[in-house]
């Protein structure tokens, strides 16, 4: 028989900016932030694949750090500025990256695609023209069963153009 | 049900030139035949900002009041004998709120039912679900708890005191063919071509294919090459956790919300195990996160299901990934061993192969579509394929993608390769020389109606990749090529859509398949086409089982055949009560209204008569009511498909790495309704078939344990492992489409991992017998290690 460590289950508020607005919510210690994303705030736009970190699937940015969720406990973002795909386009239109998944067909089941989606935005923020070489190491991150990456790595492509088009064009 | 396959006249290119469209810089290539107004172009899919902006609702976001969350208790051991278990502490846990067992399960009939894509047997399928009196592999499910959140599940899984007798344990398949291997049945004898041995032994069944005489054409053979090969277990991969969401009503009414490939399969095999009615049953389909063949079984729907029962409140469960990788159905380890003829002429006269395969804890694996498929290829008159499906003290094994054929062309292709060098011939005049045709027999049944075999091996010897160098390796690495065809039949199945014409035109169009990679998008582009209305006012709608005719599952490469006919079974259905409103309008007999493919109903006895279909949408209240056109279809017109892989690989002698450098695959598709989506098919089946070629496996330890049971270390490809998919669809239409088209999704799969293989023979000099081609197994076949 296996012994059940008592642990603490009393609940903590936290107070967070999630994509812009300020949000309270309750959890508890070992509650991840995947967790509280989804089921507590409601945010069911950030996807669980693996809940151990390997692959993407929960990508969000907290503080300007490209995270995994499901690595990050709810209690870790008090205080924290939040951004997940529902956020990822404040003004309400799609993102250059959101367009650009659609035109190339970059997603088939589409589960691993807001995550993609969010981490492929900071890639842009740190580098506006990436080559092919470079947007396949920033997203080595996130794992796609269905298309085989080129598409979406056509998708990363095609975004920073349209976000930043080169002089030669 | 309407049996339909005859092509409308209407839609019926007048001229068939063969067009080569490129795309993408022409990394990607059409060689087209056949033009129309919506087939063949490139809409955004109707699901996509859904699916963009995070607002697609899969299994696991299921939010309903007073949602229960669900954990399942998983045997330790791989083989063992249940003695006790005692749920009292577990049960007594604040916040917990129904614990159940197989007890809380009916007692299944020890019989065979029809499933999914074929049999299975109920009392195996409920013993899977909760494990009765005995646990046969690692991760069985033994137990269940609903509580307040997971992390109360989890706490009140470890109260509960489960007493097993640990009995001996083979996972391996070599292992458990062997005699006195452990029983993963005790009792369980051979059953060989139809009659039971008495022989006991894990070895359930033997079955053979044979055409003409393969003993006697192999005497006429000039070179013989024979071959035995392996090939490990492997998981779909899919990235959406295995989940299900359950209510069962005080009325007795089930409500079932996951995320499967076949949402009446889903109800039927619940309703089966429950124990109750189908029409109990309501299973509402969410987005799903792929399946690949892994999401047509059900495993937690009934566990969700008596939880809520018990509890009185809907249930969720959702899967760890370990889970995932222990409890789910992977694909199947094999042994194969094969054996070509042929003449010094390049002629194969005859084929033998013998193939065994893992079905798992329960009988019933990929054998006979292996079997099948092992041949394809090849214009042989003389054959045999003999079968074996094992025990073994795995997870019940389950259909991943064409289920049987990578493993069977593993084998296959490298022995057909091998025989090309032996015999000097060029390894694509070889396989052209011998290819597939229409009037080809096949080893386990009738002869191939038109097949791509030959179109498919010439466009894959016109390709930029096959003319070009193999360029320099880096210093002190080498460079190969390798080059494989596969095959893989459809299937037809059930499939039921609706389509009702909105006031401003637009149609709305219901139906039962559930969308893995596109197929809305590829539903309504036929509709449209029939139609003759813009794709962007076709809105798509997967629903619930209640909501629309019985369909068969997303599988079988099956979908945009055969839910495509009921598609324009539907929509020419709303065409014909159209033209009868434009007769009411008009005054005229129905026969004379005609429709064209750009949207206008005319009058044929007055030439000034005309109106769009968007106008006559506005006057149905007027002219009898609303229009709504019904495509019930069980389609026999399936046509087979046949794939190349052309691929180039660096290999390090020193450290046994592959990398792969460049990557061509050639597909016939009948017809690529939306060819972004056949590519998709196409880029991530290689994708997957180069994990399964190097690094995708179960480790199983001697306990019988996977040892690797995280994404990480069982190693799916990432982004940094693999270059584009350059992709050719050939199109050679199927006579039982309208449109000509064949599945896309599962024949892709077939050619990587020989491909590959045959790329590292071509650059080291020797050949893979196993799978996956892991650095060790590179150096050990070089003899370093």
């Amino acid at each position: 028989m296996v012994a059940v460590e008592s642990r603490s289950t009393a609940k903590t508020v936290v107070t967070a900016t999630i994509n812009g607005d300020e949000v309270q919510f309750l959890a508890e210690p070992r509650q991840t932030l995947l967790e509280c994303l989804r089921d507590v705030v409601g945010l069911t736009g950030t996807k669980e694949g693996c809940s151990d970190g390997n692959c993407g699937a929960c990508n969000v940015v907290m503080n300007g750090h490209l995270v995994n969720s499901c690595l990050v406990l709810g209690v870790e973002a008090e205080g924290a500025t939040v951004t997940t795909i529902e956020g990822i386009s404040p003004s309400g239109e799609l993102h250059p990256l959101q367009k650009a998944f659609l035109e190339e067909a970059a997603l088939q089941c589409g589960i691993c695609t807001p995550g993609f989606i969010v981490s492929a935005s900071e890639l842009l923020k740190a580098n506006a023209h990436p080559t092919e070489d470079q947007v396949r190491f920033w997203l080595a991150g996130n794992l796609c069963r269905c298309t085989g990456y080129d598409k979406i790595v056509r998708a990363v492509l095609h975004a920073a153009e349209m976000m930043h088009p080169s002089a030669s064009h | 049900m309407t049996q339909t396959a005859d092509r409308p006249a209407s839609v019926t290119p007048a001229t068939s030139p063969t067009r080569v469209i490129d795309s993408n810089g022409g990394a990607n290539r059409i060689i087209s035949t056949g033009e129309y107004r919506v087939v063949g172009t490139r809409p955004v899919r109707h699901d996509g900002v859904d699916k963009v902006t995070g607002r697609a609702v899969y299994g696991g976001d299921t939010r309903l009041a007073g949602l229960l969350y669900g954990k399942v208790l998983r045997s330790p051991h791989a083989h063992a004998r249940i003695k006790r278990i005692d749920v009292s502490k577990a049960r007594a846990l604040d916040g917990v709120h129904a614990v159940v067992t197989h007890e809380d399960l009916p007692k299944a009939e020890d019989r065979e039912v029809h499933m999914g894509e074929g049999e299975g047997n109920l009392k195996h399928m409920s013993d899977n679900i909760l494990a009765s009196d005995t646990v046969l592999y690692k991760g069985h499910a033994v137990a269940a708890v609903a509580a307040a959140n997971v992390h109360i599940a989890e706490v009140a899984c470890k109260l509960i005191e489960v007493e097993y007798e640990v009995l001996p344990a083979v996972t391996d398949l070599r292992a458990a063919m062997k005699d006195g291997a452990p029983l993963v049945h005790p009792g369980t004898t051979t059953v060989s071509l139809g009659k039971d041995t008495g022989k006991v032994s894990n070895i359930t069944k033997h079955f053979r294919m044979q055409q003409g005489d393969p003993d006697a054409a192999f005497a006429k053979a000039d070179a013989i090459v024979e071959r035995e090969y392996v090939t490990a277990t492997v998981h779909q991969g899919y990235i959406e956790p295995t989940n299900a969401t359950a209510m069962w009503n005080r009325d007795g009414l089930i409500t079932v919300w996951t995320s499967t490939q076949g949402a009446f399969n889903a109800r039927d095999s619940t309703a089966m195990i429950l124990g109750v009615p189908v029409s109990r049953v309501r299973c509402v389909p969410q987005e799903i996160g792929g399946g690949f063949g892994g999401k047509i079984n059900v495993y937690l729907e009934p566990v969700a299901a008596i939880l809520s029962r018990e509890s009185g409140r809907p249930v969720k469960v959702i899967m760890s990934r370990a889970e995932v990788f222990q409890a789910t159905g992977p694909g199947p380890a094999s042994w194969t061993k094969v054996k070509f003829g042929a003449t010094k002429d390049g002629k194969l006269v005859a084929a033998s192969a013998e193939i065994a395969m893992e079905s798992g804890a329960y009988p019933g694996s990929d054998t006979g579509a292996a079997a099948a498929c092992i041949f394809a290829a090849y214009n042989l008159e003389d054959m045999r394929v003999d079968g074996y499906d094992v025990l073994t003290n795995m997870p019940k094994t389950a259909p991943y993608r064409a289920p049987g054929a990578p493993q069977a062309a593993f084998a296959a292709e490298q022995a057909i390769d091998e025989l090309a060098h032996k015999l000097g011939i060029d390894v694509v005049e070889f396989r052209l020389k011998n290819a597939s045709h229409e009037g080809t027999l096949q080893v386990g049944g009738p002869r191939f109606k038109r097949v791509g075999a030959i179109e498919v091996l010439e466009q894959t010897k016109a390709t930029a990749h096959w003319n070009s160098p193999l360029g320099t390796p880096r210093p002190g690495h080498k460079r190969g090529r390798g080059l494989a065809i596969g095959f893989w039949f459809n299937i037809g199945l059930e499939s039921s859509v609706s389509i009702s014409v909105n006031a401003n035109g637009a149609v709305t169009l219901i139906e039962g398949s559930t969308d893995i990679g596109g197929s809305r998008a590829s539903i309504s582009m036929q509709a449209a086409e029939i139609l003759g209305i813009r794709v962007e006012d076709v809105r798509p709608n997967v629903v619930d089982t209640d909501s629309i005719g019985y369909t068969g599952v997303t599988g079988g490469s099956r979908t945009t055949f055969a839910t495509g006919i009921a598609a324009i079974e539907a929509a020419k259905s709303v065409i014909t009560q159209m033209k009868a409103r434009a007769a009411k309008v008009w005054g005229v007999p129905a026969d004379d209204v005609t429709y064209d493919q750009n949207g206008t109903f005319s009058c044929s006895t007055d030439a000034g008569k005309h109106i769009s279909f968007q106008d006559l949408a506005a006057k149905l209240d007027a002219t009898g009511g609303p229009v709504t056109g019904v495509g019930n279809v069980n389609p026999q017109g399936a046509g087979g498909a046949f794939a190349t892989n052309l691929v180039d690989v660096e290999v390090d002698p020193e450290t046994g790495k592959v990398d792969i450098i460049r990557y061509t695959a050639v597909q016939d598709a009948g017809k690529a309704i939306h060819p972004s989506y056949v590519e998709g098919q196409i880029q991530g089946a290689c994708v997957q078939g180069i994990g399964w070629a190097l690094h995708e496996e179960y480790w199983m330890n001697e306990k019988g344990e996977m040892a690797n049971t995280s994404l990480l270390d069982y190693r799916l490809p990432t982004t940094y492992d693999v270059p584009m998919i350059e992709t050719v669809i050939v199109e050679v239409p199927n006579p039982g489409h309208p449109f000509g088209v064949r599945g896309v999704g599962e024949v892709p799969i077939v050619p990587p991992q020989a491909a590959i293989a045959n790329a590292i023979h071509d650059a080291l000099g020797v050949r893979m017998t196993s799978l996956p081609m892991k650095p060790s197994v590179i150096l050990h076949a070089l003899g370093t290690i």
